[in-house]
């Protein structure tokens, strides 16, 4: 535990565990009020025919920081992650009820387009996913079909701002004709945050995105996470306990489709409520 | 394990049984399959060596080089020059005038008809009428013409009729063949390569008789099927698998859809000739209808390769789209399809080969009509090129036989590019992602 906790110069709170683990049974609180959350949920749940994935998740997220998604495989950390741009939408036999506010408004109510709602909050995938064109096609694609750019010039500029703040563009700089899909895992990883970043989201959603990339890739993309959480929303899921220690401010821990402990990520990792989630990040389950 | 501490399991008897067993079995499996490739590849090879060593003879042609006197008096005898009455006159005269003037020995009339049969007698005809009729100032002047040998004297020299048969059972006499044998020393007649096979229409006279009309008709028709399958098609494809609600109605289209690609094309042709022709009066024998019938044909076969094709791209780029805000439709017309282009294309051209050979459905809607004259539009009466050589291959002779195997190869040969351009899209446009 001490390992994974040295980047965020936290305290270790190893020295507490015996007791903790004795108040396991104790029911947990996963409600975690703020003053800045962007997205509220009510009674989250999502079904994929008649199976329910989660199970009536109710949780704030905080804007401008990094709130990490843990649990075991099939936990629903996905399914959730989905909630938050309506992707779940897409996926034939899904169905999301309950209710979620993004600043105050109701995402799934009638008057919001998922499409546009998907501008507003961007999203990276596990496996990097590149449109097979230029480097440049796939940052300006989002800008082209949302009409953010007026002119050729201002497009260049939004590129160009986007491969910046997605930390890819001294590495691409000279060849923003070379197909996308032609730039190593990480690269491409960035590639794909920049393009979500073109389109000016307010908050980013990641789905593993590292689980792909190897540790200097890894690294690199973390440093970045770190930057971009000073103006985006930004919600990680992961596997490696380290990396969720290592960049997010608030955690979540998901057991079976229910939402078991969420709190401050040096609380969760030093300090966890809930045997369930003790076992995990101590690597006992899952 | 405890008995055989040095001996594992796999290395036992019946492991060692079992193994040989195993590998009789996979020699057996590679037999047959050598066995089933080498039947086929004869297959193909004999069909090849028959159709190219019969059909190679019928892209050169012998003809004669003559000098025609061109009459005023047999001509225009009133000195009109009125191009009807020229289109009307006696051409024939002129030919045998030259003929005979070429062998004046000749005087008896079974001497002169013979003579007569040694060219291609409405070849030779028609030849000088169109010249005169395009230039009656002709009239009256000597012209040096190079025309068709008629069939018989072409297949003499192209060795099919044998020289050592009795002259009775033979369809040219011996003194037919001694003009021939003097005309070919002296160099009058010639083996020439065969632009009457490529430029002429349907002819009774098979030395006459070209594909050009078949190839128009059968590029006409495939042009309209293709105009009307694969937008239908590609639209009725994205539209099933992208937008179409998931529902009973839409499985029982999608399994009707796959039974059309299974029925059998001259139930499309009696659909043709039912709905086209019958009910809505359109006219017989045009590529138009015909491809119209073609494009029933393939639009299952469009409609399949484009499904196949949009599924083979990665639901990460869709949902790659689908991140940025890009709406459905957009992620399916930027993305979806123009990855999916090169299956459609190679699908769709492989339709439109498949429609190209197709004879049955054209029969019923009457494309078997004796067509001399190339189609210019898609409403004119047009031969297809299967029809043609199904017509050509009921004719017994020697020189039709060998035009039904030219016409096979040409088919063949259009057939074979066709697929290449698939071939040659799918390994270039193909990305990978
Ligand atoms: N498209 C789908 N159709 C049907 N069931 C699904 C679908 N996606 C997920 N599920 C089910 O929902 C449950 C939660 O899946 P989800 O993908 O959200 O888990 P996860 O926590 O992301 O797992 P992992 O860590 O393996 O990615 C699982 O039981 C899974 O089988
Ligand atoms: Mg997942």
């Amino acid at each position: 535990m001490t390992q994974l906790l040295t980047s965020t110069n936290k305290v270790s709170y190893r020295a507490l565990t015996p007791e903790l683990e004795l108040m396991g049974q104790v029911n947990v609180t996963t409600e975690t009020e703020f003053d800045n959350a962007k997205f509220t949920c009510r009674d989250v749940r999502v079904h994929y025919g008649s199976l329910e994935a989660l199970h009536g998740i109710d949780m704030n997220i905080q804007d401008n920081g990094v709130t990490a998604l843990i649990g075991p495989s099939g936990c629903g950390k996905s399914s959730f992650l989905r909630v938050f741009n309506r992707m779940n939408d897409t996926i034939t036999g899904a169905r999301v009820s309950g209710e979620v506010l993004m600043d105050g408004q109701d995402i799934y109510s009638n008057d919001i387009d998922p499409v546009l709602l998907r501008a507003r909050v961007g999203m990276v995938f596990q496996k990097p996913n590149p449109f097979p064109k230029s480097i440049y096609d796939n940052v300006a694609y989002g800008p082209r079909i949302h009409g953010l750019a007026e002119t050729r010039v201002e497009l260049d500029g939004i590129v160009e701002t986007s491969l910046r703040k997605g930390g890819l563009w001294e590495e691409v700089k000279d060849r923003l004709d070379d197909p996308g899909t032609g730039l190593s895992g990480g690269q491409q990883q960035r590639l794909v945050i920049a393009r979500a970043i073109a389109v000016d989201p307010e908050v980013i959603l990641m789905d593993e995105p590292a689980s792909a990339l190897d540790p200097i890739a890894t690294a690199k993309l973390e440093v970045l996470i770190d930057e971009l959480k000073e103006n985006y929303c930004i919600v990680i899921v992961t596997h490696s306990m380290a990396q969720a220690a290592r960049i997010s401010q608030k955690t979540a821990f998901f057991h079976m489709g229910d939402l078991v402990e969420y709190g401050e990520t040096a609380k969760i990792f030093s300090n966890p409520e809930d045997k369930r989630t003790q076992d995990y990040i101590t690597g006992r389950t899952g | 394990m405890a008995n055989q501490p040095s001996q594992s399991i796999h290395q036992s008897d019946r492991a060692l049984k079992r193994l040989k067993k195993r590998k009789a079995k996979e020699i057996r499996f590679k037999f047959f399959g050598i066995v089933a490739i080498i039947l086929a590849m004869t297959a193909l090879a004999w069909l090849l060596v028959s159709v190219i060593g019969t059909g190679y003879k019928a892209f050169y042609q012998h003809s004669i080089t003559m000098t025609v006197v061109l009459e005023e008096t047999t001509l225009d005898p009133t000195n009109a020059r009125d191009p009807d009455a020229l289109r009307q006159a006696n051409y024939r005269r002129i030919i045998q005038e030259a003929l005979y003037t070429r062998f004046p020995d000749v005087s008896d009339r079974k001497g002169k008809r013979d003579l007569f049969r040694v060219v291609s007698a409405s070849g030779a005809t028609n030849h000088v009428r169109q010249m005169v009729y395009k230039n009656p100032d002709l009239v009256g002047q000597t012209l040096t013409i190079v025309v068709p040998t008629s069939d018989d004297v072409d297949q003499l020299l192209k060795g099919n009729i044998l020289r050592d048969v009795p002259e009775q059972r033979r369809k040219v006499s011996d003194q037919q063949i001694g003009w021939v044998d003097e005309l070919v020393a002296n160099g009058e007649i010639k083996a020439r390569f065969n632009v009457i096979f490529f430029t002429g229409t349907d002819s009774r006279d098979p030395e006459l008789a070209g594909i050009a009309s078949a190839l128009a008709g059968s590029a006409m028709a495939l042009l309209v099927a293709f105009a009307l399958a694969f937008p239908i098609g590609v639209g009725a494809a994205v539209y099933l698998d992208e937008f179409a609600p998931k529902n009973k109605f839409t499985d029982f289209i999608e399994i009707n859809i796959n039974n059309l690609a299974a029925v059998p094309s001259i139930v499309f042709g009696l659909l043709g000739l039912a709905v086209f022709l019958n009910f809505m009066g359109l006219p017989r024998s045009a590529p138009l209808v015909g491809g119209m019938v073609l494009a029933l044909m393939t639009f299952p076969t469009i409609i399949i390769a484009t499904r196949s094709a949009l599924r083979a791209v990665s639901p990460s780029i869709r949902d790659g789209a689908l991140s940025v805000g890009a709406s459905h439709i957009q992620a399916v017309f930027h993305h979806k399809l123009p990855l999916a282009a090169p299956g459609i294309l190679t699908g769709s051209i492989i339709g439109m080969a498949q429609a190209l050979g197709e004879t049955a459905p054209l029969l019923m809607i009457g494309m078997v009509a004796f067509v001399t004259e190339i189609p210019t539009s898609v409403t004119d009466p047009a031969a297809a090129l299967p029809v043609q050589i199904f017509l050509w291959s009921d004719s017994p002779e020697r020189a039709w036989a060998e035009r039904t195997s030219a016409a096979i190869l040409v088919l063949l040969t259009v057939l074979i590019t066709m697929n290449g351009i698939a071939i040659f899209l799918r390994s270039r446009l193909e990305k990978r992602w």
